[in-house]
């Protein structure tokens, strides 16, 4: 919650620490609400390289675009790209931006600054259409190469279009009601450009994709003479933990390239999320990361919470439920990761059905509380939808205290020395801590390669800093690391709940009456929350209107992926799998 | 027939079988024996689209136990499988592959529809990338609905699957017939996904928009500037 950058605490007007350091260049953002510095496009690589090996800003949370378009000449139109960057050592956030007129949004590109900055910046070519000068492979990454526009700029309408805000008319009782799909000729959820004709249409996707695999793995192909297979696996596939696909180029069962193609269950989340209401957001939050509801409202809730301010400071109760519901997910994630790391490792569903049935007690607390047994729909701002039911806190109580403990030392037992998971684990898909943090790698894989970066501590947010908990770290970076550190860290998250679960006090458990719409003043916010999979930020820009301008979300399971090449390279084909097992994806929330 | 029959669809054909000869001998139509063979080893095939797919595997899990149906044989290989759960939302992305795996499956093959997106779009059918409903594509069998649809709502469709299994008989199921079926085209992935089968509606709707009198909220052309 205490995000400030150290230049948004100088003194009124005098020069900021980046405005000595690059006069000219860099000047203070003066709109109402916005922080950080606007960046000369011009210099942003320059600027960016001082600020990182100078400042010390070596992790680069999110790059996103914005678009602020008007119908009216004299309206702003630009394209703003937004940075967030923080010290893998801990503290607040630095925030520059640039923009760049949205007829020729050319931002030159800082992979080789972040290389956590590729996937991000390809999505925000993808969806927004902003050229990044420099990328090395600059394709669309969400949608296939060859879809119509780039459909998150605020003047495209997809083919469903209805109005610009919820609700929509045509669901007010005065309104005539129809189906959206009866006014679209064909029936369905599509639209062409003008002049399109189907018949001899050639698809573009894929070549642009294996071009660029074989690219990247060219050293190879020039050292070894031999015959490379290109093996796809995916997107339908037991091994990928949902829709996601990896063409994996080959020499013999070594990997030499490989590139993941994801978008396949690319749900329009952020654009959905821009028509929506503020409130009606929460539970499209909860199908993001869909094993671990609760983060996500955590994430969002305090992101809008930061905007609104005071008025919105959940009371002292809501706090400790929503601490207790936020470490119980973590559980209930790492249980799962777990389980099906060992699927993937071979242990074919037995070390699964055992992670699931303590999964299914934490999900009966939740569907207790939240009516919901995976799609929980909680948090609200200011609080959460409603009270613990009466008897769930000894159930709770029980469950941390007796049940879970054993039950995770069981598979602590029987898994940790396994012979086969150690040599299935031990120095596969190692990362290295100056990779990890290059390549914005967050949560357990961040910390499994000895970087001991948690937003709990590094930036404290609700109410963590009154808790006493180790921030685990692990040294080799292995898989059998980040599977040792996800069972450490179900430790820590129970101890967490037994402090929680002690000092809980009675009380209302919102600031005020839960509105049906909430007033968010102009502006712009990052909220980020340590969510099971690593850190979860949300940016929003709100012009004071009962939607969102801009949301955002930074995925960890997305920008964790960005690394997956590196790992694998060299390695055999069947830890391709492991590593990614070992990452821990969920694929709603890699494509939202 | 008052005595206690051996099982539920066996020995009600209508047949009188002696007393003494019930416990070795019954007596049935050769549909109902086939479809008691069918139900009860329907496979799915290992297949989790979204949300809902961690439902699925929740009910292939202990708890609830999809064995109990004869269903917990989950194939990766549609080869392999009779029955897909459609579990989670179809994107235009991913509806190309999930045709190819539907016509790759062998007949007899069922389709459910699992969940809102499944049904119909769910909470995310406005999305520029979503299909609203996988039955715009493939046959659709049984809906279940839900967001995600509760473990005991999975297995309630899956029984209702069962019923439709009952119904069928050998003579007439559409894989015994002497016509191909015909496997369903695969959509391509060009501006907008097209279906092969809409291509005469396409080129009609194409052309129609530089028209100016086009039907009531039409919507606009998705051309974004060139970047
Ligand atoms: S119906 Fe709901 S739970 Fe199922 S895939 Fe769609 S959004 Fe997810």
């Amino acid at each position: 919650m205490s995000e400030q950058t150290p230049v948004k605490e100088a003194p009124a007007n005098p020069p900021t620490e980046l405005e000595k350091r690059f006069p000219g260049a860099v000047k203070r953002d003066e709109r109402p609400g916005f922080e950080g510095h606007i960046v000369e496009v011009a210099k942003l690589h320059e600027v960016a390289a001082a600020i990182r090996d100078e400042m010390g800003y070596d992790f680069l949370s999110s790059v996103t675009a914005v678009d602020y378009y008007s119908e009216a000449p004299e309206g702003e139109n630009f394209i703003e790209v937004v940075y967030h960057l923080y010290k893998s050592t801990g503290g607040g956030a630095l925030v520059y931006r640039v923009q760049v007129p949205r007829d020729n949004a050319v931002v030159p590109s800082l992979v080789d600054l972040y290389p956590g900055a590729d996937f991000q910046e390809r999505e925000a070519w993808d969806l927004y259409g902003v050229k990044f000068e420099g990328h090395p492979d600059l394709r669309r990454i969400l949608l296939w190469e060859g879809f119509a526009g780039h459909p998150m700029r605020k003047d495209w309408k997809e083919p469903y279009f209805e109005e610009d805000v919820k609700p929509f008319k045509n669901r007010w009782p005065e309104g005539q009601v129809y189906r959206i799909e009866d006014r679209n000729p064909v029936g369905k959820n599509v639209s062409y450009p003008q002049g399109f004709d189907p018949d001899g249409f050639q698809e573009t996707d894929d070549p642009r994709m294996y071009e660029s695999l074989e690219r990247s793995s060219q050293d190879f192909i020039e050292q070894i003479d031999t015959e490379q297979v290109v093996v796809n696996l995916g997107p339908q596939h037991p091994s990928t933990h949902g829709v996601f696909r990896m063409a994996v180029r080959m020499h013999g069962e070594t990997i030499v390239g490989l590139k993941p193609v994801m978008g396949y269950l690319h749900r329009n989340h952020e654009q959905i999320g821009e028509r929506n209401t503020w409130t009606m957001n929460m539970p499209f939050t909860d199908r993001l990361d869909y094993l671990s509801s609760m983060s996500n409202n955590f994430g969002y809730a305090l992101a809008v919470e930061k905007l609104i301010g005071e008025k919105a400071a959940p009371p002292e109760r809501a706090e400790y439920i929503r601490v207790i519901m936020a470490e119980l997910t973590r559980i209930s994630n790492h249980l799962w990761a777990i389980g099906f790391l060992l699927n993937d490792l071979g242990a074919f569903f037995t070390p699964a059905l055992y992670a699931i049935e303590e999964r299914e007690l934490i999900l009966d607390i939740f569907e207790a509380t939240a009516g919901s047994r995976m799609m929980c729909n909680y948090f609200r701002f200011g609080g959460v939808a409603r009270d613990l039911p009466e008897g769930i806190l000894p159930k709770i109580k029980d469950l941390v205290t007796d049940r879970l403990p054993r039950k995770v030392e069981e598979l602590d037992l029987y898994l940790s020395a396994n012979e086969l998971v150690r040599s299935r684990g031990e120095g596969v898909g190692v990362i290295t801590p100056e990779d990890a943090i290059a390549f914005s790698a967050a949560g357990p894989v961040l910390r499994a390669s000895g970087v001991p970066y948690d937003v709990r501590r590094a930036d404290p947010y609700s109410i963590y800093d009154r808790f006493k908990f180790d921030v685990t770290v692990r040294q080799h970076g292995d898989v059998y690391d980040r599977y040792m550190i996800r069972i450490d860290e179900i430790y820590q998250s129970l101890s967490i709940l037994r402090q929680a679960l002690k000092d809980i006090p009675e009380g209302e458990i919102m600031n005020g009456k839960n509105p049906y719409q909430v007033r968010v003043p102009a502006g712009e916010s990052y909220g980020r929350v340590e969510g099971p999979k690593g850190e979860l930020g949300f940016y929003i820009v709100s012009t004071g209107k009962a939607n969102p301008h801009r949301y955002h979300v930074r995925a960890p399971s997305f920008i964790n992926l960005t690394i997956l090449e590196k790992m694998c390279v060299g390695q055999k084909i069947a830890d391709v799998v492991v590593n990614l097992g070992s990452i821990d994806i969920v694929l709603g929330e890699v494509d939202r | 027939m008052t005595e206690k029959t051996v099982a539920p669809t066996v020995n009600s054909a209508g047949y009188d079988v002696p007393p003494e000869l019930r416990q070795s001998v019954a007596i049935t139509t050769l549909d109902k024996i086939w479809n008691m063979g069918r139900r009860y080893s329907v496979w799915p095939m290992m297949f989790g689209l979204a949300c809902c797919a961690i439902e699925m595997i929740c009910t292939a899990a202990s708890r609830y136990d999809l064995a109990r149906f004869g269903m917990e044989v989950m194939r990766p290989s549609p080869r392999q499988s009779d029955l897909m759960i459609v579990s989670g939302t179809v994107t235009k992305k991913m509806i190309p592959q999930i045709v190819r795996l539907y016509n790759q499956m062998p007949e007899p093959k069922y389709v459910m529809a699992m969940g809102a997106c499944a049904s119909g779009g769910g909470p995310f059918k406005e999305g520029y990338n979503v299909v609203s409903g996988v039955d715009q594509y493939i046959p659709v069998d049984v809906y279940v609905p839900g967001c995600p649809p509760t473990p005991q709502a999975l297995l309630h469709g899956l029984m209702k699957l069962q019923e439709k299994i009952d119904r069928e008989s050998i003579t007439k199921v559409r894989w015994y017939q002497k016509d191909e079926i015909p496997a369903i085209p695969v959509p391509i992935l060009g501006p907008d996904i097209i279906d092969p089968r809409d291509s005469a509606a396409i080129r009609e709707m194409a052309s129609r928009k530089a028209a100016p009198a086009a039907p009531a909220a039409q919507p606009e052309a998705a051309e974004a500037p060139a970047a």
